[in-house]
């Protein structure tokens, strides 16, 4: 058991509990920002990682703290790091002291499992328990009412349950209680093996399928030392950039249904779906599944003629983005829509599309770049409003780079091999793997012990931005609600996991 | 507004007329791996010791394959040496008995049981739809949404979704149902009046492979609600739903039988 797992990905610095705090607030004072914090039982041996980037460095800090499961919250001072204490603490059997939000996330009340899933016993409990509604501030005036929307809602969308505390239109307090679709999958890892895996990683959230795979076998390829050929690299951007396209394009299609323009949602949708079905003669999966493995691809793809293949649908991205940017009643219902200010979004841990539009200029793509990044030219669009229309702007934007992405990558195409061959090794790695995901950052970290996995940590975009969303909802009104939620482009699956 | 609905009329339809006719957009999507038992070597288990789900086991000296537990992960037919599992695009796997998702070597000539005729009449022609998503990987939403786009145009078959369970004929649910799940699912389907179907959507569902070995993932709907319909497929396409829908109504074939896909 070293203690210089993750190298060399990132600096690793020991911390003891008693200088947490200010070491901390040193890295914050440096411009650097909390990525993800996760535990980990090593044998008997409690490990806790906090991830940072440090501005300008394209290598990550990683604070370790070895030998503590009782540790004092930094929830105060890093407030997005709340979630992720919290977490810890009702899966992983370690406790925060003074944690400022000392309520249940993941177990809902009413729930409990007797041992902790991600504990340092090897069995854990199964989870077990009845519906119980949670308990919500109390908000005493003779005007407010409460609203409790889900688990079931309408339509075809996930599993969430909110509550609203409103008087007429006015939102006085929202509060999301998600984890229904909590599935246990860090847990379902445990013991695989390694190269085994990538089908659970495509599953934890079904429209990140690539980003998820691709963070998880770079995690591994890290562990291993395993180097990718470049058309591999290459292709691996294509899918990348291909799952950003269809899921911007829902993102348009379902933000023009809350602005009610039924024809443009009915293109963008329909948009969508043409990216799907070219997913499925390219592929055979619309979903771009079963092809990311450990080393590579486990096969190749004719994607030497995607730029021509895409041009049309280019010109009528183009023709259909240009439309809603020119259509007044739609921008009306978005501009100064939920606004996020740069700070919280910074506190909070806002990521993706949803930090770029509140003026925090980071993409993993170009600040650490991971599979062909590197080699390829594309611009990182940034917003400084915070509001819905910001956030849809970065969004278009994205979307136009995806498909110079596209083209540029299929363009250096060359013919070679798509996977490199390895051997399994024996004793204990550790690696990182990242992707900047349509919704933002995505991080596996993996620890591996003679070929079988025994910690992997998934941090999801939505999970940050879950956190911040409530934010832009207090004090606003039910008539933008839809509007913002939308505006922000949220899964659960991911978040839930 | 007027110039979006100009940009509607010049756009015109880009509705498939499938199943009448027309294409069913699915060209290359894989489905579920078709066995060929005559070029299976006996002695070797290679499909099943890459198949990550267990769907496929070998018993004794003969192999089992259970499509409720597939996840078209096509690893078998990577691993089969003599490629007797051959990637198709079987992905209409909509069954009425979940026994017909396991390969048999003779397939009985039952014609499967039908609907009671009651219900069948009292629904042939529309449907309405109450969804619940049971701890989904939101894949089997993107695919349930994408029937509302232009093209699958699910609308055109008299299908809807209604947001409550008082106005649903079918309980539509996808996921393995965890556990925190499990409540509101059971308080859905009490809310819905008789009569009343269930259609179990994408393999989660149905057996609820691959999350079943967790703390908190269930074990699909098996033994928690009758069932009407199986759509095993992670996740299934949007054509494989509409036709798992229209087999529900009587309005489509069953394809498969014994595990076996039948053109």
């Amino acid at each position: 058991m070293s203690p210089a797992l993750f190298a060399p990905a990132a600096e690793i610095r020991q911390v003891e509990p008693a200088a947490l705090e200010t070491t901390a607030q040193d890295c914050l004072t440096q411009g650097m920002r909390f990525l993800c914090a996760w535990h980990d039982w090593e044998d008997d041996l409690c490990v806790l990682r906090y991830l940072l980037s440090r501005p300008g460095n394209r290598q990550f800090l990683l604070l370790e703290l070895r030998g503590h499961r009782q540790l004092p919250s930094l929830a105060r001072s890093v407030p997005l790091l709340g979630w992720y204490e919290r977490e810890m603490q009702e899966l992983g059997g370690v406790t925060f002291t003074d944690h400022p939000e000392p309520y249940p996330l993941v177990i809902h009340e009413g729930y409990r499992i007797d041992s902790p899933p991600l504990g340092p016993e090897a069995e854990s409990g199964q989870m077990h328990g009845a519906y119980a509604p949670p308990t919500m501030p109390e908000l005493r005036n003779d005007q407010v009412q409460d609203l409790y929307w889900g688990p079931v809602r309408a339509d075809f969308v996930e599993t969430g349950e909110f509550h609203f505390s409103y008087i007429g239109e006015a939102i006085l307090h929202y509060h999301p209680r998600l984890f229904y679709k909590h599935r246990g999958l860090e847990k379902r890892f445990v013991g695989l093996r390694p190269e085994q895996a990538v089908f659970l990683a495509e599953r934890v959230s079904g429209v990140g399928s690539v980003c998820h795979a691709l963070a998880y076998c770079q995690a591994v390829e890290a562990a291993w030392g395993i180097e990718v050929p470049t058309r591999a690299q290459l292709l691996r951007v294509i899918l990348a950039e291909l799952e950003r396209l269809y899921n911007h394009f829902h993102y348009f299609g379902l933000l023009a249904k809350t602005t009610t323009l039924k024809v443009a949602s009915a293109e963008g949708l329909l948009l969508e779906e043409r990216v799907k079905q070219l997913n499925g003669r390219l592929s055979g999966s619309r979903f771009l599944r079963s092809l990311l493995c450990v080393g590579g691809l486990r096969r190749d793809i004719a994607a030497e003629h995607l730029g021509r293949e895409l041009e049309p649908l280019i010109y009528e991205a183009d023709a259909y983005l240009q439309a809603l940017h020119s259509t007044a009643s739609h921008l009306d219902r978005l501009m100064g829509t939920g606004v996020l200010p740069r700070q919280a979004a910074f506190d909070q841990g806002a990521t993706g599309p949803v930090a770029r539009a509140s003026g925090l200029d980071r993409d993993l793509r170009r600040d650490h770049p991971y599979a062909a990044y590197g080699k390829l030219r594309f611009n990182v669009p940034v917003r400084e409003k915070g509001d819905a229309m910001a956030r849809a702007e970065v969004r278009a934007e994205s979307l136009r780079e995806a498909f110079a992405l596209i083209v540029q990558a299929a363009g250096r195409l060359k013919a070679g091999p798509i996977r490199t061959e390895f051997t399994v090794p024996v004793g204990e790695q550790a690696g990182l793997g990242w992707t900047e995901s349509p919704r933002g950052s995505l991080l596996y970290a993996v620890r591996i012990r003679d070929g079988r996995l025994q910690r992997v940590k998934i941090k999801s975009p939505s999970f940050s931005n879950w956190r911040v969303f409530p934010l832009t909802v207090h004090d606003t009104n039910m008539m933008d609600y839809a509007i913002n939620e939308a505006s922000f482009g949220l899964t659960i699956a991911g978040c839930d996991r | 507004m007027p110039f979006w609905t100009w940009a509607g009329i010049k756009a015109g339809r880009a509705s498939t007329q499938w199943p009448a006719r027309g294409p069913d957009g699915q060209e290359g999507v894989l489905g579920m791996p078709r066995w060929q038992p005559e070029a299976c070597q006996n002695d070797c288990q290679r499909c099943a010791e890459s198949c990550p789900t267990q769907a496929i086991q070998r018993r004794g000296e003969n192999i089992v394959i259970d499509y409720a537990r597939c996840i078209v992960c096509q690893s078998c037919v990577e691993s089969c040496p003599e490629g007797a599992l051959q990637s198709s695009g079987d992905w209409a796997f909509a069954v009425r008995r979940r026994e017909d998702l396991q390969w048999q070597a003779a397939v009985e000539s039952e014609d499967g049981r039908m609907l009671q005729q009651k219900i069948a009449q009292s629904l042939r022609r529309s449907l309405h739809i109450k969804h619940v998503d049971a701890g989904s990987c939101n894949g089997c939403e993107s695919e349930i949404a994408a029937l509302d786009n232009p093209f699958y145009n699910l609308h055109r078959l008299g299908i809807f979704f209604t947001p409550s369970p008082r106005f649903a004929d079918l309980l539509l649910v996808t996921g393995p149902v965890t556990t925190t799940m499990r409540d509101p699912l059971l308080a859905t389907w009490e809310a819905m009046p008789e009569p009343r179907l269930v259609l179990a959507v994408g393999t989660c569902a149905v057996s609820g492979a691959p999350m079943d070995a967790g703390y908190a993932g269930g074990t699909g709907l098996d033994g928690l609600l009758p069932v009407d319909v199986w759509l095993p497929g992670c996740p299934p396409n949007p054509a494989a739903l509409i036709h798992a829908l229209l087999l529900l109504l009587a309005r489509q074939p069953q394809r498969v039988q014994g595990g076996r896909y039948v053109d």
